[in-house]
């Protein structure tokens, strides 16, 4: 059998569909070698077709058991799924601990579900870029449903949640702190809430918390974020979650779908320009010596940096 | 280019043994090791520690038992992770595994057995010399 | 009122800060101390000197008492050892029931006062030894019961009006519960007589010994359903052992294990007073189970304060009555964590030292570890050993010959002080969380036994604990110089066969009735002991009655804290 060293072969196994293969080609993403970029070309073309929902939620609000409970649903229904489970990388370490798949664990022997576990990593990118391509993997694998898991709490985490179509945002009772658990940017950006856990005394009570504050924010939208009741343990209220998904992506599909992945697609063409230009400038100016001349400038604070930036780009532009 | 490659580690405790302190202590070592740790915690089949595996592409997994049940679980699980084509994987264990056993569990594929007592540091050490290249 | 005088202690007080700015020093010049902090297990900063300055608010009536009064310190009984030595009771059990059988005999002949018994993990987590899930497992840490007929084989020829027996089961406590008492009333000894103790301690698996079965409510639904059961047929059985033992070997230091397992009872005595029962009905038999760690000193000051604490908090915090309600009994056993596997012979000294503590800490019950339990399960030899250690304890060495003998002592009381108000810290936080159950979803115990863990794991890597034979004192060729056991694979086997003729032979209708029966019980909330006693002595197997319960209350996966 032909080793997978090569781009080219791993992207066309995971094309077919090929378990092993998905799971090299997510690891060249993370690793962010060269050969990343060509994987990413090569298996581009096949994507666009999955449904990607994006979890997210403090801990302790049941994420994890609440994502089982969809995947058995859309099992129930003959989808295959991929799920994507973010932790954050130690920045004093650079290692993560990865143990959202706990919950899942009964799932990983179902062979249409693929899950795999992602730490932030520190990426310079952003690990959104990394897990906008992982998904891109799964996509191109056929993976119909592809849920991306992450706790929400840092600005990195709501930039990964956005390569959804639908965010879902669960929170649970009695967490402390009630609805200030959930980040203001999350807020925004959700389609819609759950309150898990809902056997609880006071689910109510954060369900009404989450519609005062979706009143204060309530801008013109045509679609306005339900709160839903879920209680994970034992299901209650999945099958009316998936519900509403399904509902989200027929409006995605009508109204503002063909605007939103305009926007998406816009977006990401111009980070990718974005690093392009920005990488590949600086390469030149390091290879010039011009960085370090200039670095050395404003250690010695003869220059802010501000200004060494104009002065040495206008420089490099000009002579283009 | 930057690169971030990691090393990940699939740290799993097969069968019924619920004694889990030695690998949750290990578990966390590794982490501050600065390498990527996966646990999927208790009472994991040799199907489902296979499966993760995979899924998760890790260079090396770490198994914990201290049930005596490493003789039927062992082989079961180095046979699966050979039929699914990962080899490259570095498998090493730990717990309660008697010395008259180690040979024998060796011979199964699996690289270096890790009595009670051993220093974290001497695991971190061992996996970071021993890891393959990835293929 | 105070045991020394204000003027006592100022006197004294001049006279140490007068030897510590001599005498102290001039011998510090000679000889350093060994090392910059001596702290225990705990962590708590321990002194050169002990004096009576730190102990000058001990009220000796208030906070010592006598033994066999309120507040217990010192002891439960009036003539603590002088009266009766504690139970010696070993935990045994591995491979068939015939196999356990012959074990439990051999220890009752060799001295042992109980029984003590160890189930195999199928057994432990309401799997028959057919399961898949079973494989490879079966017989290998416990003996293995599957239905009442093991029982009968397992209890053949132990007269259970004249023996009392420790069963170490949690999530399936009811079905084995149920089996013993069958086998009682099989026996023509009336319910009234039955004594022993159910583990059932199901809060602790949750954080600490991790065998779970169901979810943490319908848990405790359980557990409360035994405390309520015997409280009104079984008067002498100890429905629960409430453990710190398991929180401790999963790392927690000694203020944890005593906290935790203290909220535990909290938790457990608020639970059946909400099914309307009064305290002093069944106070009196709640049990606790600690560990004997290696630290002498700290043990004893943490059964001592156990023992105080438990009391004032039945006494204030539930209003008991009856003072047999504010009774802490206690088993103890000796630590399994801290035996090695290098030179196993020291474990005889580690044992030894830990045994002695559990004495002098006044403990009702106590089991000893064999020295060869960090390779294997005990043999004859290494057991008889074991139980000679808590012989020449309880004959030779003098401990036993008046009650509470350290009481007095500058610092084991300043460190008993020191446990109580460090543990009721623990307590105050618990409570202020919302309980136990909130505690153990937050994840709140996890993540401070895992942090206890890895400090002592780094400690012991960096050398600044010592583990003679392990990180010091080894030896080049460690040859294994003892024998092991090993179980039969042919037990699972045999096993099989067995169940398969159960299955055969029994009334099978009879047994899909009582099924139906539990299942509608569970359904509707009642006491499900009446009901499983029943399946149990139709031969409905062990996994047949869990099996009803899984679908009932649906089973639980754990919260991960490393």
């Amino acid at each position: 059998m032909q080793a997978l060293t090569d781009v080219e072969e791993i992207a066309r196994r995971v094309l077919s569909g090929d378990r092993k293969s998905i799971a090299k080609a997510i690891t060249i993403i993370e690793d962010n070698t060269a050969e990343s970029k060509r994987l990413i070309a090569s298996i581009y073309p096949s994507t666009g077709r999955a449904q990607i929902i994006g979890l997210t939620g403090p801990a302790g609000s049941g994420k994890s058991t609440l994502i089982e409970k969809i995947v058995q649903e859309y099992r129930r229904k003959g989808k295959t799924v991929g799920v994507i489970a973010v932790d954050p990388t130690s920045p004093f370490t650079g290692g993560a601990f990865l143990g959202d798949r706990i919950r899942m664990q009964e799932l990983s022997t179902d062979l249409g579900v693929f899950i795999r576990s992602m730490a932030t990593r520190n990426y310079l990118g952003g690990i959104a870029k990394a897990t906008k391509d992982a998904v891109k993997v799964l996509d191109a694998a056929g993976k119909e449903i592809i849920i991306v898991e992450t706790v929400g709490a840092g600005q990195s985490e709501v930039e990964i949640i956005k390569v959804a179509q639908t965010i879902v945002v669960i929170h649970a009772p009695g967490l402390g702190d009630e609805i200030q658990a959930i980040k203001a940017g999350i807020m925004e950006i959700a389609d819609i809430f759950v309150v898990n856990k809902a056997d609880r005394e006071n689910a109510n009570k954060a369900v009404m918390d989450i519609q005062s504050i979706l009143q204060l924010n309530n801008k013109e939208a045509t679609w306005k974020p339900p709160i839903l009741k879920t209680t994970a343990l034992t299901g209650e209220g999945v099958p009316e979650l998936i519900e509403k998904i399904e509902e989200h992506r027929r409006f995605l599909e009508k109204e503002i779908g063909r605007k939103r992945s305009l926007g998406k697609a816009e977006a990401e063409f111009i980070e990718a320009i974005k690093e392009k230009v920005v990488n590949s400038i600086i390469d030149d100016l390091k290879k010039e010596g011009r960085f370090e001349e200039f670095l050395e400038k404003i250690i010695a604070k003869e220059m802010d940096p501000a200004s060494a930036a104009e002065k040495l780009l206008h420089e490099k532009l000009r002579r283009h | 280019m930057q690169s971030t490659r990691k090393i990940r580690v699939l740290i799993a405790k097969p069968g019924l043994d619920s004694h889990d302190r030695g690998a949750k202590v290990v578990a966390r070592a590794l982490r501050d090791a600065g390498m990527e740790v996966i646990y999927t915690g208790l009472r994991q089949t040799p199907e489902q520690i296979v499966e993760t595996a995979l899924q998760e592409d890790v260079n090396v997994i770490g198994l914990s038992i201290l049930s005596g049940a490493h003789k039927a679980l062992f082989p079961r699980i180095m046979e699966l992770l050979k039929r699914e084509g990962l080899t490259d994987v570095m498998v090493f264990a730990g717990g309660i595994i008697p010395e008259e056993d180690i040979q024998e569990m060796k011979n199964l594929g699996i690289k270096e057995i890790f009595g009670p007592g051993t220093p974290t540091e001497t695991i971190i050490q061992y996996v970071m010399e021993n890891i393959q290249e990835r293929t | 009122m105070v045991v020394f005088s204000e003027k006592k202690i100022k006197e004294i007080r001049e006279e140490r800060q007068r030897w510590e700015k001599t005498t102290l020093p001039n011998w510090v010049k000679q000889c350093p101390e060994r090392k910059k902090e001596f702290r225990n297990h705990s962590g708590m900063l321990l002194k050169g000197l002990y004096t009576p300055e730190d102990v000058k608010t001990l009220d000796y009536l208030q906070d010592l008492g006598f033994p066999g009064e309120y507040p217990f310190t010192r002891g439960l009984h009036a003539t603590m050892y002088r009266g009766r030595l504690w139970t010696m009771r070993m935990f045994a059990g591995f491979g068939t029931a015939e196999d356990t059988n012959k074990r439990f005999k051999y220890l009752l002949r060799e001295g042992e006062s109980g029984l003590s018994t160890a189930f195999d993990y199928p057994t432990i987590m309401g799997y028959d030894s057919d399961h898949p899930m079973a494989r490879g497992e079966v017989g290998l840490c416990g003996v293995v019961i599957s239905s009442l007929k093991d029982m009968e084989i397992l209890l053949d020829g132990v007269p259970l009006d004249k023996v009392t027996t420790s069963m170490t089961i949690n999530g399936p406590a009811a079905m084995l519960l149920a089996m013993y008492v069958a086998v009682g009333d099989k026996q023509g000894v009336p319910r009234e007589k039955l004594g022993g103790t159910t583990q059932n301690d199901m809060l602790k698996e949750y954080f600490a010994q991790k065998l779970c079965i169901f979810p943490p409510k319908p848990s405790v639904k359980l557990v409360t359903d035994i405390i309520e059961y015997c409280a009104r047929y079984l008067p002498k059985w100890n429905p629960i052992s409430i453990s710190g033992y398991h929180i401790r070997e999963a790392g927690a230091n000694a203020v944890q294990e005593l906290a935790f397992t203290l909220y535990d009872g909290i938790a457990y005595v608020e639970s059946t007073l909400e099914r309307g029962l009064k305290v002093d009905d069944f106070a009196h038999r709640l049990s606790f189970f600690f560990a004997s760690h290696n630290d002498f000193f700290e043990e004893i000051a943490k059964f001592r304060a156990a023992r105080r604490l438990w009391a004032r908090l039945m006494k204030e915090r539930f209003h008991a009555k009856n003072p047999r309600s504010m009774w802490m009994r206690m088993h103890i056993q000796t630590s399994g964590c801290t035996l090695t596997a290098q030179q196993p012979l020291n474990n005889i000294i580690r044992t030894t030292i830990q045994a002695l503590a559990a004495v002098l800490g006044g403990t009702q019950s106590l089991h000893t570890n064999s020295f060869d339990e960090a390779l294997c399960l005990p043999t004859e030899e290494a057991v008889r050993v074991a139980l000679r250690t808590q012989q020449i304890i309880a004959h030779e060495s003098g401990a036993t010959n008046t009650a509470d003998p350290l009481a007095g002592s500058y610092y084991v009381e300043a460190l008993t002080n020191e446990m109580e108000e460090k543990a009721m810290d623990y307590i105050q936080k618990i409570d202020d969380m919302g309980g136990a159950i909130v505690a153990i979803e937050k994840g709140f115990l996890q993540k401070e036994i895992a942090d206890s863990a890895y400090k002592y794991q780094k400690e012991v890597d960096e050398k600044k604990r010592i583990i003679v034979g392990l990180n010091e004192y080894t030896i080049e060729e460690e040859k294994c110089p003892i024998e092991l056991l090993r179980v039969d694979p042919k037990v699972e086997k045999q096993q099989v066969v067995k169940l398969q003729k159960l299955k055969r032979e029994r009334n099978n209708r009879k047994v899909k009735e009582s099924l139906e029966k539990l299942h509608y019980s569970a359904e509707k909330d009642e006491n499900l002991m009446p009901t499983i006693i029943e399946a149990v002595k139709a031969y409905a197997t062990l996994g047949e009655i869990t099996d009803v319960l899984r679908k009932v209350y649906g089973e639980y996966k754990e919260l991960i804290i490393i």
